[in-house]
């Protein structure tokens, strides 16, 4: 039988309790089982992670980077959202 | 690790390509920026790079033949210990490779299928047999060694799923490196005999990983273009004279004579190699090395045996996920 394509899954990776999971890496696994022993293997060799999620690589839905002015463009303009946009007096010193 | 001596350049289609696309490209990889794969890119730099990529995973992947050869006749438990382990690690080399080479398009299947068509190299160091217990140190010292200093400025090459894996591999390599050199400094401390194996593969390794580097600078005529893109930043013989400069003391340290006879320190401390025999190299690279027989047998054998193993865990998963649809319409 002609097997096809193994499916694609993103790893992601919590290194240490408190800290986020973020993305190591991808793999191929047939199924979520085995994408999840595969991490453990391929991304956690040496006690990198405490934690593991498997996310099938199709159901991530990504920004467009060549729209990516269009798109982040509203935060740019807006210097009023950072705390360095305001004027405190010196002798009230650190706020 | 393992592709500089495969590169080859792609023909320079970027006429046809938008100008102005081509050269905000270009400026991107000026301002060190990374590109990364849904990024605009050059149809030559896409396919340089699938090719750079996939070789450098398909060279991991054989690198695991000549030292998996020696796990069973490991001396120590220890030492079979840890050559299990980066034998492990090479497999998970080649695997952060073939996941980064994908980024770009191609399907790890179609990868793994132009290797074993005989269509894709791979590094022409893993076609030299592991006669003895002093190779797999050599191998460590040497081989991994060369690799080290190859991926280390692939670190900050500008494809970014490319980089990264390489900061991966790079962390993993230095055990590889140090394990090969504690075996062969416990070999120079031993009986004369175990000495003299250790130079015995010396001997044997030395030439062939000088090589690893690729053909020298005045003859390589891919190198520009890699450059140029900040695919490459060094050239082959930058960073063969940096290796056998790390290396000639090492080798003093445990006692071994380095087999070139010509080679001379000149006055600003580099050791001067003499001429490399590229008619040795042409030859593995066109499959008359000592291995190349044995070594594309070895993966096209454990590919198809390992082909029910793929089928059942499809049939598998699609069994499963059927299931799962028709409980759902319960």
């Amino acid at each position: 039988m002609a097997t096809p394509n193994t499916p694609l899954w993103e790893v992601f990776i919590r290194s240490r309790n408190g800290l986020a999971h973020k993305h190591v890496g991808s793999l191929h696994a047939s199924d979520a089982t085995m994408a999840l022993q595969a991490a453990r293997d391929i991304y956690t060799r040496r006690g990198e992670g405490l934690s593991i999620w498997v996310v099938p690589s199709t159901a991530i839905t990504a920004s467009d980077p060549a729209e990516k002015g269009m798109m982040f463009e509203p935060a740019e303009s807006k210097i009023y959202r950072h705390p360095t946009f305001y004027e405190v007096p010196d002798e009230v010193g650190h706020m | 690790m393992y592709t500089q001596a495969l590169n080859m350049a792609e023909t320079d289609d970027r006429g046809l390509e938008d100008a102005t696309k081509a050269a905000q490209f270009q400026a991107r990889i000026d301002a060190e920026e990374r590109i990364e794969p849904n990024d605009w890119m050059p149809a030559a730099y896409r396919k340089t790079l699938t090719r750079q990529i996939s070789q450098h995973a398909h060279s991991e992947i054989v690198g695991m033949l000549p030292e998996g050869n020696w796990i069973t006749r490991a001396p120590t438990l220890r030492r079979k210990a840890a050559l299990l382990a980066k034998v492990q690690d090479e497999c998970g080399h080649g695997l952060y490779l073939y996941a980064a080479a994908e980024t770009l398009g191609s399907s790890r299947e179609e990868l793994v299928d132009a290797m074993l068509a005989g269509k894709a190299k791979y590094s022409s160091i893993f076609n030299y047999p592991t006669l003895t217990w002093a190779d797999i140190g050599t191998i460590g010292w040497l081989v991994d060694g060369a690799a080290i200093m190859n991926q280390i400025p692939l670190c900050r090459c500008s494809y970014g799923p490319y980089a990264r894996a390489m900061i991966r591999v790079c962390k993993e390599e230095s055990f590889h490196q140090r394990q090969g050199y504690e075996i062969m400094v416990t070999l120079c401390r031993g009986s004369g005999e175990q000495k003299a194996m250790a130079q015995d593969a010396l001997n044997r390794w030395w030439w062939p990983v000088l090589m690893m580097f690729g053909p020298p600078d005045a003859t390589s005529q891919h190198s520009d273009t890699s450059t140029k893109w900040k695919i490459k930043r060094f050239s082959n013989d930058e960073l063969r004279q940096k290796f056998v400069d790390a290396t000639v003391p090492q080798a003093q340290y445990l006692g071994l004579t380095i087999p070139d006879p010509g080679m001379v320190q000149d006055a600003e401390g580099h050791w001067r190699y003499s001429e490399i025999d590229w008619t040795e190299f042409k030859q593995v690279l066109a499959g008359n090395g000592p291995c190349n027989r044995d070594r594309m047998a070895a993966r096209r054998k454990a590919h198809e045996e390992g082909a029910w193993v793929r089928e059942a865990a499809a049939t598998y998963a699609a069994k499963r996920a059927q299931r799962q649809t028709a409980q759902a319409a319960e």
